[in-house]
């Protein structure tokens, strides 16, 4: 298991290089001139001159693309045009709330979405399966947006539940979690759909196995051994899938933090791209492609759990 | 007195698309304590759906159970409630499987799948079902049980695997075992040693046995009787003995023509020249007359009903008894 771990771990640093690479390239390539970004509008033109020297802008690509690396490298992301805060700094005020915002987030809809899955496969063809899969279809096919809206429109104005701008602190208080109710509602929503559905379609195929026939022969009754024996060896896949859709997930986390107004790492780079803001631009790619990186191993670390097949070779 | 087991004129069906096929239809047969029966026939012709309608693990849908009864020790198990059905599955009724390759879940260690019975059937302590589940991997011959038992199946060869299935269904010592081509999938000096093991289970606990093949070879050297079925119908029952010397339907007689010598591989039993019909073909006569040389017009057009030629020889063909001189040409 460490081997693969390690094997991961090295098949990583590419993927890292290439955010890099291409999180340079956003500044060189977008249409704006950073130097004048940073100087404002209304700046003369020595001055912008001035600072496009200060920022190394007039030095070749290549040396500008090394002393970015090496800059990385330290830690030093360099400081936002807009608040002059450093990069980090911004970015590890934002890490906590989003990370907070997944795990409220998954800790309802993966057990959710699995239960219903498994309930659609054990009870298929009947009206849960098909409530079930209406569902998942609903989930996945409404815009997150349209979700968050609708959430807004109902918990937060007409009944008033919830509350649903900003965060209200660390998720153990009260106010931390009334205020992530809403935005981990409306990107569980969009999640429990496909972990439904790759839930029921895994557990229908493992429950044909022989094995499964096995464990009946054994005398085992109908929930040992739908949940032993079929749903079990049915989370192998799920976890993989799971894993896979972790991109549409950061993906959602971003529009649901500009909904709610809620300061993490979505809401940050939108903030970051819509300003122009290259320093945290870049450092949010970074975070991202990051983020991704360690949902994956933990994918890996979960699938070598769960399968003892995967562990001995 | 009566047997053990009793199955009589089992009928199962499959739902395919609107239709029901019969894959079994009609089956009889009984065991006894102590005894061993085989049940052969070619691939297709309803052993596996029949051993699996006496373990109630028929997959309904699209499986029906649409007659006959099945009797183990006084009681009707098509009537039993789920309960006490579950009760004697792998408890007084273990069952080996075809599949030695697939049979057990792979991410569970041999141990805690035998342990799983252990407790399905009421050894709760964890130290005695472990105790209890070293002793069964050696009764099986498994080398080294102390240690396999924490391997996982992908860790154990096809034969291994078999022992541990093996072990899982004798378990809990039951009266009736159950196995369904316990070798077919093995090779030859396996096959043998397996099935050497499974007699001298019987031997030392004098359980009943339902041993289904293809393999006429196999049947000689385990079985005390033997059924013969074909296109979900018994053809043809006697003792073992009976039935060598002295083979009366065309059927079996072709078998034995196609069994090879018994020192070589044993082949599949499909050396009769045509196939078996395809189970929504509704045959009016004899189910063999259009693969017999023998057949009639009446073969064609009734079915021959089972009778009785010598004591406890019993065959269903209008020609019976048969002189083995029109048959060996
Ligand atoms: N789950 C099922 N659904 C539909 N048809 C089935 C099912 N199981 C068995 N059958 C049909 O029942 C018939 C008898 O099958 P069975 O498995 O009993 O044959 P068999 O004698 O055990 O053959 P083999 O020697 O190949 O194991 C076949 O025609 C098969 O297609
Ligand atoms: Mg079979």
């Amino acid at each position: 298991m460490l081997d693969t771990l390690a094997k991961r771990l090295l098949q990583s640093i590419p993927v890292l290089i290439g955010v890099l690479v291409l999180g340079f390239l956003l500044v060189q390539l977008s249409p704006g001139d950073p130097a004048r970004v940073f100087a404002g509008a209304m700046a003369p033109p020595e001055v912008v001159e001035q600072i496009r020297e200060k920022m190394g802008l007039d030095r070749s690509l290549w040396t500008q693309f090394w002393g970015y690396v090496e800059r990385v490298m330290h830690g030093d992301l360099g400081r936002s045009f807009i608040s002059n805060k450093t990069v980090t700094s911004e970015l590890l005020a934002a890490i906590v709330p989003t990370m907070e915002l997944m795990i409220a987030c998954l800790i309802w809809s993966i057990p959710l979405g699995i239960g219903m899955g498994t309930l659609a496969a054990v009870w298929r063809g009947s009206l849960v399966d098909r409530a079930v899969m209406a569902f998942s279809v609903a989930g996945v096919s409404l815009p997150i947006f349209f979700i968050c809206l609708l959430l807004i429109q109902w918990f937060g104005v007409k009944w008033q539940l919830f509350p649903f701008i900003g965060r209200g602190g660390p998720l153990w208080t009260v106010e931390g979690l009334r205020h992530i109710a809403l935005p981990a509602l409306s990107l569980g929503l969009i999640f429990i759909g496909p972990v439904a559905r790759m839930t029921r379609s895994s557990v229908l195929e493992v429950l044909r196995l022989d094995h499964v026939r096995t464990a009946r022969s054994k005398g085992l009754n109908e929930s040992q051994v739908i949940l032993r024996h079929g749903l079990r060896n049915a989370l192998i896949p799920v976890v993989t899938l799971v894993g896979l859709q972790a991109g549409y997930l950061l993906g959602g986390a971003v529009v649901t933090e500009t909904v709610f107004s809620y300061p993490g790492i979505g809401r940050l780079s939108v903030g970051a791209i819509l300003s122009a803001d290259y320093p945290l631009a870049q450092g949010c790619i970074l975070v991202l492609a990051l983020a991704f990186i360690i949902i994956n191993m933990i994918v890996d670390i979960l699938y070598a759990i769960l399968d003892p097949r995967v562990q001995k070779r | 007195m009566t047997a053990l087991l009793t199955v009589s004129d089992l009928q199962v069906g499959f739902q395919d698309r609107g239709r029901i096929m019969r894959a079994v239809d009609g089956v009889s047969l009984s065991v006894d304590r102590g005894r061993t029966l085989g049940v052969v026939g070619e691939s297709g012709c309803g052993k596996s759906v029949t051993s699996l309608a006496i373990m109630g693990l028929v997959p309904q849908p699209p499986g029906v159970i649409q007659g006959g009864e099945i009797t183990f020790d006084g009681k009707n198990l098509l009537a039993l409630p789920p309960k006490e059905m579950r009760a004697l599955r792998g408890g007084r009724i273990g069952m080996i499987f075809q599949e030695p390759m697939t049979s057990l879940n792979p991410v569970y260690t041999c141990g805690e799948q035998i342990n799983e019975t252990l407790r399905a059937h009421g050894m709760s302590a964890p130290d005695k079902a472990r105790a209890r589940a070293i002793e069964l991997l050696d009764l099986v011959g498994l080398p080294s049980p102390a240690k396999r038992i924490d391997d996982y199946p992908h860790q154990l060869s096809g034969g291994q695997r078999q022992r541990v299935m093996i072990a899982i269904a004798l378990a809990n010592d039951p009266d009736l075992l159950i196995a369904d081509e316990p070798t077919t999938a093995l090779d030859v000096t396996i096959q043998a040693q397996i099935l050497q093991l499974m007699k001298d289970l019987q031997n030392r606990t004098g359980m009943a046995i339902l041993l289904v093949t293809h393999d006429l070879g196999v049947v000689a050297e385990t079985c005390d009787d033997v059924v013969v079925m074909y296109a979900g119908l018994v053809v043809e029952r006697a003792s073992t003995a009976s039935l060598y010397s002295d083979p009366q339907h065309p059927y079996t007689i072709g078998l034995m023509a196609a069994v090879p010598r018994i020192t070589a591989k044993a082949e599949r039993l499909d050396t009769i020249d045509g196939t078996l019909p395809p189970p929504w073909v509704q045959i009016p006569g004899c189910r063999f007359a259009p693969r017999c040389p023998l057949a009639t017009d009446k073969c064609r057009a009734e079915q021959p009903p089972m009778r009785e030629i010598t004591p406890g020889h019993q065959v269903a063909c209008w020609f019976a008894p048969i002189d083995e001189r029109i048959t060996t040409p």
